[in-house]
This record gives C-alpha cells, sequence and structure tokens, in this order.
C-alpha cells in the first residue's frame, strides 16, 4: 500500500513537472517563433551551434565507381552550406563528416557507429548499395538518429534488414526505386521493338542475381504476364570464365533478347563469347554491369546499343532545390571540374544533401533527434532526380524516384553516351531516341 | 551430340587460361614449396602494366608483351631476391603471410593509382572472331590462341627443366636445397629466377586476361583458386600435369554448367576434393 501510495506522488509530481515542461517549451516556442518575424527583417540571424551531418560512401574498393562523383559534390556542398543553414530562426554552421565505408560491411557498421557516437552527429546521410547502406542504416535505428539513405533498390534495404512493408522503421529513411521498376522498364524497353519474344536470362549467384531470377517475386511472373518466354538456365557463379552453357541455351531458344544482373567482367566474358559463338541478339539489357561509362568503356568496340536502367541524367528534366542549377548543368560542371564522363551517383549524391538541408531548415527543434526524425516524415522536395517525399511509397520509411531506360550509342566528347530510349513509366523524362536493335 | 562435343571444347580452351595462371604457380611451388597468395594480384598488375603499355606506346597486345614480359621478370627477380628468400624456410606459414600481405598491398596500390573503375586491353576486335569448326561449332580466336601459348609455354618450361643448367639447378634445389648448395648452387639466385620466370609468364597471362574481360584491382584472388587447382590436380613438378590438370578443370565445370550453370564451378571443385582424396599426388607427379 505505502509503495504504490509513493507511486501515485511520484507519477504526480511527474505530471504536473510535465505540465510545466510543456508550457514553458510552448512559451518557448512562441519567443522562438516571435523571434523568427522579428529576424526575418534582419540580414543576419542569431547563431546557433554546428550542425554535424554524417556521410559514409565507399570511395574505395570494388563499390568505389558508386562514390567516385562524391569527393567532387561533397567539395560543392561544402562550399554551399558555408554560410550556414537557418534553423527556426537561428543561422547554424554546418560541418560535414566524410567516412568511407571501403566496400565493406562490416567497416561501414564500424564508421557509422563512429560517427554516431564520438562525432555526435544530428543527420546520418549514407550512400551506394546495400552493402554500405544497411550496415549504416542499422546502426542509426539502434542508435536512434535520423539517416537518410540512397542509391539502393529498396527491396534489399527493407527486407536485407528485417524491415516489412507494413511495419517500418522508426529512424531510417530511404530513396531510390525498385526491383518492381527496374522490371517494368526492360519490359517496356523490349515491347518498343518488334522481337520474338524469347528472352534469355542471365542471373548471378549473389543478392541481386537470385533477387531477379526469382520465381515468385523477379522477373519470371513478370515476363509470363507480358507474353514473354524466358530461358533461364541457372546461377552462374560470380567472375565466370565460360559462358557456353548459356549460350547454347539461348541459341537454342531463339533467344533475340538477353536480360540479367551481371557485374562488368561478367558482362564482357558473356558478351565477346557470345560473338565469338556467333550470338547476337538483337536487344541486350543488362542491369548493375552497365550504369558507369569507364566499364562500358572498357567493352571497347562491343558496347554499341546496350542497354540498361537510367536513375539519373543530364537530360532528366529537373533542377536543384539547393542551387537552382539544372540536371545539365550539375553534370556539365562536374566534366569540366574533373575531366571524367558524368555518372549516375552524381544526381543521387547531390540530391541527399538537397533532402537534407531541406529536412533540417523544416526541424523544428534541432536539439531533439525526434524532431529532425519527424521533419523527414513530412518531407516533399523537388530535387535534382526528381520529387522526393515519404508517405506514398510501398512502405512508410520509402520514398521512390523515377525510373527510365537507356542505351550506350556512340558518343562525341567521349566514346559511348547514355541516350534515353523508354520513358514510358515517367513519360515526364524527356527521350532521347528509339530504342535501336543491336546489329 | 554436338552439344556436348561443344562443352568439351570450350572447357578445354577455359582450360587453358586456367593452365596458364597455373604454370608459374606450379614452378614456385615445385622449386621451393613456396604458394604464392598473390599470384592472382600479379595477374592482375601485370594486366595493368600491359593497360599502360598499350596506351601510353600506342603498341598492340601482342606487341606490348615484349616489354611487359621483362618488367614482369624484373619485378619477379626482386621480389624473390629482397622479400620471399626470406620467408623460406621449413615452415610454410610464413610465406603464406607474406605472400598474403603482398597481395593485399598490390590491391591497394592499383586501387590508389587507377581507382576502381572496370578497365580493358584493346584488342582491336581480336576478342569477338572465331574459328567455325563445322556447323553449330566454333572456337574462339582469343581462347585457341591463350591455349596455343599456355602449350607451348609447357613446352618451353619442361624443356628449359630437363635439359638446361639452370633447369639442373632448379632439380637439385627442389630436392635437396643443402645439398645443392653444397655442390655450389647459389640457391637464393636460383629461387629468384624460378619466381622471375613464374612472374614473367604471368606478363603474358596478365595481358590475354586483360583483353578476354574487365579487370579492376580486387579482381585477383579470384584467379587464384582455378589455378591452384590446376596445379593440384595435375601433379606437383610436372608442367604438362598443369596443363592437363587445367583442361580437366575446365572440361568438368564446362560439362556441369551444361546441367545447370550453378554446378559448372560445384562440379570442378568435387573432382578436385576426388583428386585429393584417391590420387593425393595428382596425375602425373614428378615430385614426390
Amino acid at each position: 500500500m505505502k509503495n504504490r501510495n509513493k507511486i501515485d506522488k511520484q507519477s504526480c509530481a511527474d505530471m504536473s513537472r510535465r505540465n510545466a515542461i510543456k508550457t514553458i517549451a510552448g512559451f518557448g516556442l512562441t519567443a522562438g517563433l516571435a523571434g523568427v518575424s522579428a529576424m526575418s527583417n534582419v540580414a543576419v540571424a542569431d547563431t546557433g551551434r554546428t550542425i554535424k551531418i554524417g556521410y559514409v560512401t565507399p570511395l574505395t574498393g570494388p563499390l568505389a565507381p558508386f562514390g567516385e562523383a562524391d569527393s567532387y559534390v561533397i567539395e560543392q556542398m561544402r562550399e554551399h552550406f558555408k554560410t550556414g543553414i537557418e534553423i527556426a530562426g537561428k543561422l547554424h554552421p554546418v560541418e560535414i563528416i566524410v567516412k568511407n565505408s571501403e566496400s565493406n560491411i562490416t567497416k561501414a557498421g564500424a564508421v557509422a557507429a563512429d560517427l554516431i557516437l564520438r562525432d555526435e552527429i544530428d543527420l546520418m546521410l549514407v550512400a551506394a548499395a546495400p552493402e554500405t547502406i544497411n550496415p549504416v542504416a542499422d546502426q542509426c535505428e539502434f542508435n536512434e538518429i535520423p539517416c537518410i539513405s540512397t542509391v539502393s533498390p529498396w527491396q534489399p534495404w527493407l527486407f536485407g534488414r528485417g524491415g516489412s512493408t507494413e511495419k517500418g522503421f522508426d529512424w531510417t529513411y530511404h530513396f531510390f526505386w525498385g526491383l518492381e521498376d527496374v522490371i517494368g522498364v526492360f519490359l517496356d524497353m523490349w515491347q518498343s521493338v518488334d522481337t520474338n519474344m524469347s528472352v534469355g536470362g542471365l542471373f548471378a549467384n549473389d543478392t541481386d542475381g537470385n533477387a531477379w531470377g526469382d520465381r515468385e517475386f523477379g522477373l519470371p511472373p513478370a515476363l509470363a504476364i507480358d507474353g514473354f518466354n524466358l530461358t533461364d538456365p541457372g546461377r552462374y557463379q560470380v567472375m565466370n570464365s565460360d559462358f557456353s552453357a548459356y549460350i547454347s541455351a539461348f541459341k537454342e531458344a531463339n533467344c533475340q533478347i538477353v536480360t540479367g544482373n551481371m557485374i562488368p567482367p561478367d558482362v564482357k566474358t558473356f558478351w565477346t563469347q557470345a560473338k565469338q559463338q556467333g550470338f547476337t541478339p538483337k536487344v541486350m539489357s543488362i542491369g548493375k554491369g552497365l550504369l558507369f561509362p569507364t566499364a562500358v568503356e572498357a567493352m571497347g568496340d562491343l558496347a554499341e546499343g546496350l542497354s540498361c536502367e537510367v536513375w539519373w541524367s543530364p537530360n532528366h528534366p529537373f533542377n536543384s532545390s539547393l542551387t537552382g542549377k539544372s540536371a545539365s548543368e550539375i553534370a556539365m560542371a562536374y566534366e569540366s571540374a574533373t575531366g571524367r564522363q558524368w555518372t549516375q551517383p552524381l544526381g543521387y549524391s547531390h540530391a541527399l544533401f538537397e533532402v537534407a538541408a531541406d529536412v533540417l531548415k523544416r526541424t523544428a527543434n534541432i536539439d531533439k533527434r525526434a524532431s529532425i526524425r519527424d521533419a523527414i516524415t513530412t518531407t516533399s522536395v523537388q530535387t535534382v532526380v526528381g520529387p522526393v517525399s515519404w508517405g506514398n511509397g510501398p512502405a512508410k520509411n520509402i520514398a521512390k524516384t523515377p525510373l527510365v531506360g537507356g542505351q550506350w550509342v556512340k558518343g562525341d566528347k567521349f566514346k559511348y553516351d547514355l541516350v534515353i530510349v523508354n520513358n514510358k513509366a515517367a513519360p515526364h523524362i524527356p527521350r532521347g531516341s528509339e530504342l535501336k536493335l543491336i546489329s | 551430340m554436338t552439344y556436348w562435343i561443344d562443352a568439351v571444347l570450350q572447357g578445354v580452351l577455359v582450360g587453358g587460361l586456367y593452365a596458364l595462371f597455373a604454370l608459374g604457380l606450379s614452378l614456385m611451388f615445385g622449386v621451393m614449396r613456396l604458394v604464392n597468395v598473390a599470384h592472382g594480384d600479379m595477374v592482375i598488375l601485370m594486366a595493368f602494366i600491359g593497360y599502360i603499355t598499350t596506351q601510353t606506346l600506342g603498341l598492340d597486345p601482342f606487341s606490348a608483351m615484349v616489354v611487359v614480359v621483362p618488367i614482369a621478370f624484373v619485378i619477379g627477380y626482386a621480389l624473390q631476391r629482397g622479400v620471399l628468400n626470406k620467408t623460406i624456410s621449413k615452415d610454410p606459414l610464413r610465406s603464406l603471410v607474406v605472400t598474403f600481405g603482398i597481395s593485399i598491398f598490390i590491391q591497394n596500390l592499383l586501387l590508389e593509382y587507377f581507382s576502381a573503375d572496370s578497365r580493358a586491353i584493346y584488342s582491336g576486335g581480336i576478342e569477338a572472331q572465331s574459328i567455325q569448326l563445322t556447323d553449330g561449332l566454333a572456337a574462339g580466336l582469343l581462347p585457341v590462341i591463350i591455349l596455343a601459348t599456355a602449350v607451348i609455354l609447357t613446352f618451353l618450361l619442361q624443356w628449359l627443366f630437363g635439359a638446361t643448367r639452370i633447369g639442373r639447378a632448379f632439380r637439385a634445389t627442389s630436392d635437396d636445397h643443402d645439398a645443392a648448395a653444397l655442390m655450389g648452387v647459389n640457391n637464393a639466385h636460383v629461387y629468384a629466377i624460378a619466381t622471375a620466370i613464374a612472374i614473367g609468364i604471368l606478363g603474358v597471362a596478365g595481358i590475354y586476361h586483360g583483353m578476354r574481360t574487365t579487370f579492376t584491382p580486387t579482381d585477383g584472388p579470384v584467379q587464384l583458386i582455378y589455378a591452384f587447382e590446376a596445379v593440384i590436380i595435375g601433379g606437383m613438378g610436372s608442367f604438362w600435369g598443369t596443363l592437363a590438370g587445367g583442361m580437366l578443370l575446365g572440361i568438368a565445370q564446362s560439362i556441369g554448367a551444361r546441367w545447370d550453370p550453378g554446378w559448372g564451378v560445384l562440379v570442378g571443385h568435387v573432382m578436385f576434393v576426388a583428386v585429393l582424396m584417391f590420387k593425393p599426388n595428382g596425375f602425373f607427379p614428378k615430385t614426390r
């Protein structure tokens, strides 16, 4: 009895304290708002504490092509945020702390923990492949730090971390497209040309390959619905030196379309062996392995006409919400600054900081992590990769961005150019030409 | 029928590639019982040196070998004299650990200078050409060239081992290096020559590898496993054995892959394990 009384008393005290806090907070907020309205007339706002943004990206290792544009983007962002960012009427300096995941899952998790516990960051950003974003997002979820990620189809990010579409996550948010989009784009491309609808599948025995070839959720059921015949001989080991079994199976089935999810060396080995064996399909659409211009260039003269998914290009009709620059201006600035051809992650790295800036600007109380998190959920920003807003995706933590199909053709400035050839899924992104058959 | 003949043919051609990777490994193991874990990374290193040579000197890949092989030879000699000779002892762990370290060193050195971009050695379209044998049976020109190179190199190595002075020194140090030293053989030099030849062969292998596919700095370790299996299957100390081992592995993988592509690699590994169990010295062992 005594005990219970004590508890009651305590909770009473607690109640009144909470009320008191609420009142004070309310007062503070009103005062703050008054401050904003007063300050907006003045050029310089109060200076607040430094906001720390952590950014984990693979700068070295096998995933480095994904992080290739990051050094450039970060330099641009540091320049942009030099003057700080205005949050709730106060001008806060911004510090971007970059950590290299070294393309290693364990390392990515370790540097994320470092950023959270040692650097005490306010917001985590992370990009490029499940191997980078999943361990970082897991650390953030565990330590209750808001995290925004991109550049990986949403399925491995959600299911790979034990999430489900019904129950998402509390602290981690992702924007990108999904497996269903890339399958849709590939089907749209194939339906735009005249073939015998016989498709050969090259799926590696890795996470991506197994997901693509999955009989329930992957390519096979989607192909069947649209009347395509799939020849899927099985899963090959990554870095294969002999694709002759596939080539003879595809020849047997008279496949005029070849697809798959492959890494660059496997694409080249398959494609040269197909040429040796006199097998030339009309269309070859490969996910992942044809994303980067350097990998396509390494295919020599054989890359002409190969097609792939396009998440971002200089022809996307979007502008940066930070700098106002168009996609094409951003790509050109990158090419002239680095001397290298534009690459798709460039747009997404830029957009990641756009979303971060938008979130921070709308944060009511920068000292409360939950407040930053709440600002993420209500995001609606027009970025250089398209509109990003959470709430209408496949799960509450997922925002989808548009995807189109592209084809590599002979270029002027660089050896090959990526031209958008199919925009059925996102008609607002202009098409450069029709999908041409491989000769 | 053509289907299975094709499987064997493609297997033999891939086997030529495995053998080319394996010859150097076989030589180093045969002479000094040294397993070079960095062998695959050496292939990639040579591919990069070949890449620079073709890019900067404007050479075609075959002429580039004239430049790359001597460089590879010097690297091999210096590596053995400067580092690996210090690790040779009864305990095989020391050289394993050191070559493992060299593997990491090469990968990161290449990453530092070349980034993780995929590259290839431009071969002017030769990689897409083939020799039409019969209707529905074609052998790629580049794989045939690779196989022919492997056969020629095997022949040369066997001749070097059996009929030359340095070959006799190789065999002597391999049999008993203390006794060889007593007879006036400079073991340090003999070992270094062996490694120089082994890495020199990779000058050829690396360029072929760069022509047939794309490569990145971290691709090396994958090349090691099949080369190693080819050596074991063929038997220690026999270069014809290594060539045969590579081909058997290639054929096993190719036939397995015709059942199901996922089984190709597995059938190769199963054969390897079977050889270890029933013929632990390999098929054509020369030294025991």
